[in-house]
């Protein structure tokens, strides 16, 4: 079969198409990114009529997948880790309506934080919701549990979490590909009320979930993802989740571990497995990418298993991703380090690039502001929250998507007025409409920058969900005409810009800015601004 | 064989580049290979770095453990000692030493050399001048890729190979100025091995 060097959200990507699905649905989000634009650049994928375009945010993607999935084919819905907060709500019950086609649910991790504000393990959300986990260790496994996870979707009709980190995400490997299936027929479940989850429905369906869970267990002890390699030195025992156990075979390479080792990637856990590795050793060591939430497991609340190491006991640091030299030290072998960096290397933190909008933006904001006492702005996801950093130190706080509208809201109700918030127009879209619908509900004393650089900056320059229609939203959700404003971010109009930011600050209520001209990136690319702004000379 | 490579520079100085054609290369002989790169909020400006693995048995871990890296290839100079944890006793660095200044705490570009010139195994050329008379300014990181090929045990045919596979879409003179950027590279460097 063809052989592909691809990355890890590439490999997913790929044997999605060959596995057939019929839909992919995602919002861009670091690591995830490059899953759903790799099926939105296939060939392939456009010949099978694959749908592939972004959507507006992950509730949206994960209820537009259920409902592929309802109607029998197959989807796909990929997201970072806290876009699987903003989907929290179609996923968990999603896991009680079951699957008809078969979905994936792909959850992309971002341990240590390279691009996320948390490094929170969505193995705990699927453990929560209470579904099938799968948790490839390479680009290999990735293609592979995509066929698998698909299978065992439909077999069970329940939804499958694949769950990888960053490093997988953005490497590149080798990877075989298998032959491609066709696509599901359009098929509706055998049982109409399958998916209204009404409390008598649910609970009958709830029930089945948890008689599924043995069948799940089953599966992770069968389906040969999970396995147990011997090793003689029985002192210690290793069990090694996903990226956890290459870490753990890089310190031994061809001679192999001496020890007996659990490589774990399918859950729920296999019991069979765990129990013949903690009978066998005298000492456990978990490597686990992510929260210690094996080992917490397998600790008990009381935890008087005494013999486990891992992240709880410091044998491993409680955050951050792992590596081969923490692998190294937890296993008690040479650690090795080069020269130190010489002091005279210093950061060089990520910046707005030169020519950003958002520079201009922030300079007109700065300005303004600084006849007020300082620590009232409220700004989002985005390139912007670059914002924060010197030299610009334009804004107080960068939480979750949307909270820059809703947050400036409470902080003006509890009088700091005025309040500012900055948003992107694409984060607008994914979560501010609503808190923008409060504000209206409520004349609440807030000026909203919506920053409109046409574009998904932060992950790349993908479409935007708002483009060419701010305006028209926020008139429809209330805010009066005469305080929308379009302003353009360039230095030429900085007194003017000043002017009016000046002018809405002082009024009592909603008002929205919205700065525009596109991102200087996706100029470059496209040669044009499409915003019908400026290009900065 | 295995080599173990770290690449480095900021964000848009092009590392993936070199990246992909000593991949592209590698795996057209058949040896092993894993990459990692960094994408999202760090590429903006930002100092970005790659791990770059070849081997001929099977490859673990996708990052490089530190002190065991075989080569630093740098597009900047500064960043080239960022990665010194990496790098192993015997290993090379192989640098531009054309500073890209986006910070105001910049140090002083003597300093960043006398640094680099006091580790054994060190190449510095100005592949911005070199890659400047090959055609493009655009093409340093080919020329630092030239000059870090005769340490890569891959047969210089095979890297020539890799940049037509990868830059054949964009047209032959963008192939061709990528060949004359890495040759000059190989060039240099081969003087001052």
């Amino acid at each position: 079969m063809q052989r592909l060097v691809l990355l890890g959200d590439e490999a997913i990507a790929q044997a999605a198409i060959d596995a057939g699905i019929s839909g992919i649905y995602a919002y861009p989000g670091t690591p995830s990114t490059e899953i759903t634009e790799y099926v939105q650049h296939s060939k392939e994928a456009k010949e099978k009529g694959i749908r592939a375009s972004w959507s507006t945010n992950e509730k949206t993607a994960m209820e537009a997948a259920l409902g592929m999935s309802y109607a029998g084919k197959r989807s796909m819905v990929c997201m970072k880790h806290v876009g699987l907060n903003v989907a929290a709500d179609p996923f968990v019950n999603s896991a009680i309506t079951g699957a008809n086609g078969g979905m994936i649910v792909v959850a992309a991790d971002d341990p240590s934080m390279h691009s996320s504000q948390n490094e929170q393990d969505s193995r705990v959300l699927g453990k929560f919701a209470m579904i099938p986990i799968l948790e490839p260790a390479n680009q290999q496994e990735a293609y592979d549990m995509v066929h698998y996870g698909f299978e065992i979707s439909e077999k069970y009709k329940i939804p499958v979490m694949l769950r990888i980190t960053t490093r997988l995400a953005h490497s590149r490997a080798g990877v075989t590909r298998k032959d491609a299936k066709g696509q599901n027929e359009l098929s509706l479940p055998k049982n109409l009320t399958q998916f209204v989850l009404l409390p008598a429905i649910a609970r009958r369906q709830y029930k089945d979930l948890l008689k599924n869970q043995d069948n799940f267990r089953k599966e992770a002890e069968t389906s040969g993802f999970n396995h147990y390699y011997e090793g003689k030195d029985k002192k210690l025992g290793i069990i090694a989740s996903g990226l956890g156990y290459n870490y753990l075979m890089e310190n031994y390479g061809e001679n192999g571990c001496p020890h007996p080792v659990l490589k774990i990637c399918q859950y729920p856990m296999p019991l069979n497995l765990l129990k013949k590795i903690s009978d066998e050793c005298e000492e456990l060591l978990l490597l686990e990418e992510g929260a210690p939430m094996i080992e917490e497991l397998l600790r008990g609340i009381l935890d008087n298993g005494g013999k486990i190491k891992g992240r709880l006991d410091g044998t491993v640091p409680r955050d951050g991703e792992l590596n081969p030299n923490i692998a190294a030290r937890a296993l008690g072998l040479t650690d090795t380090r080069g020269d130190d960096i010489p002091s005279l290397v210093v950061p060089r933190p990520p910046s707005l690039c030169a020519g950003c909008p958002h520079i201009d933006s922030y300079l007109d904001l700065n300005a303004v502001l600084a006849e007020y006492t300082p620590g009232r702005v409220f700004a989002d996801i985005g390139c912007y929250t670059l914002g924060a950093l010197p030299p610009y130190n334009s804004v107080n706080s960068c939480v979750d998507m949307g909270a820059s509208i809703t947050m400036a809201k409470g902080a003006s109700e509890a009088g700091l007025t005025p309040a500012v918030a900055v948003i992107g127009d694409s984060t607008f879209t994914h979560s501010g409409i609503t808190g923008l619908l409060d504000c209206v509900n409520d004349n609440a004393h807030v000026t909203i920058f919506i920053l409109d650089n046409a574009t998904t900056g932060m992950t790349g320059g993908q479409t935007s969900s708002a483009y060419g229609r701010i305006e028209d939203i926020c008139k429809g959700v209330g805010v009066e005409e005469d305080h929308i404003h379009v302003i353009n971010p360039m230095k030429r109009y900085h007194e003017e810009n000043m002017k009016l930011i000046q002018k809405e600050l002082s009024y009592d209520g909603v008002s929205v800015i919205i700065p525009r001209r596109e991102c200087i990136q996706t100029i470059g690319k496209k040669g044009k601004d499409k915003t019908g702004g400026e290009r900065p000379k | 064989m295995k080599k173990d490579i770290i690449l480095a520079g900021v964000g848009g100085q092009g590392i993936l580049s070199i990246a992909s054609v000593i991949g592209v290369a590698a795996v057209n002989i058949g040896l092993h290979l894993k990459q990692a790169e960094v994408h999202g909020m760090s590429q903006r400006g930002g100092d970005v770095q790659s791990h770059l693995r070849l081997s001929d048995k099977i490859i673990y871990s996708d990052l490089i453990p530190f002190g065991k890296a075989d080569m630093i290839i740098s597009v900047e100079p500064m960043e080239s000692l960022r990665y010194l944890p990496y790098l192993s006793p015997d290993g090379w660095i192989i640098t531009n030493d054309k500073p890209f200044v986006n910070i105001p705490n910049y140090p002083e570009q003597e300093n960043v050399m006398k640094e680099l010139s006091a580790r054994q195994h060190n190449i510095a050329i100005d592949a911005d001048k070199i890659a400047k008379e090959s055609g493009s300014l655009r093409s340093a990181n080919m020329v630092i890729l030239g000059a870090s090929s005769p340490f890569l045990d891959i047969d210089y045919g095979k890297l020539e190979e890799a940049i037509k596979i990868i830059f054949g879409r964009k047209g032959d003179s963008v192939v061709n100025v990528n060949l004359k950027a890495m040759k000059a590279g190989r060039g240099i460097a081969e003087k001052k091995i």
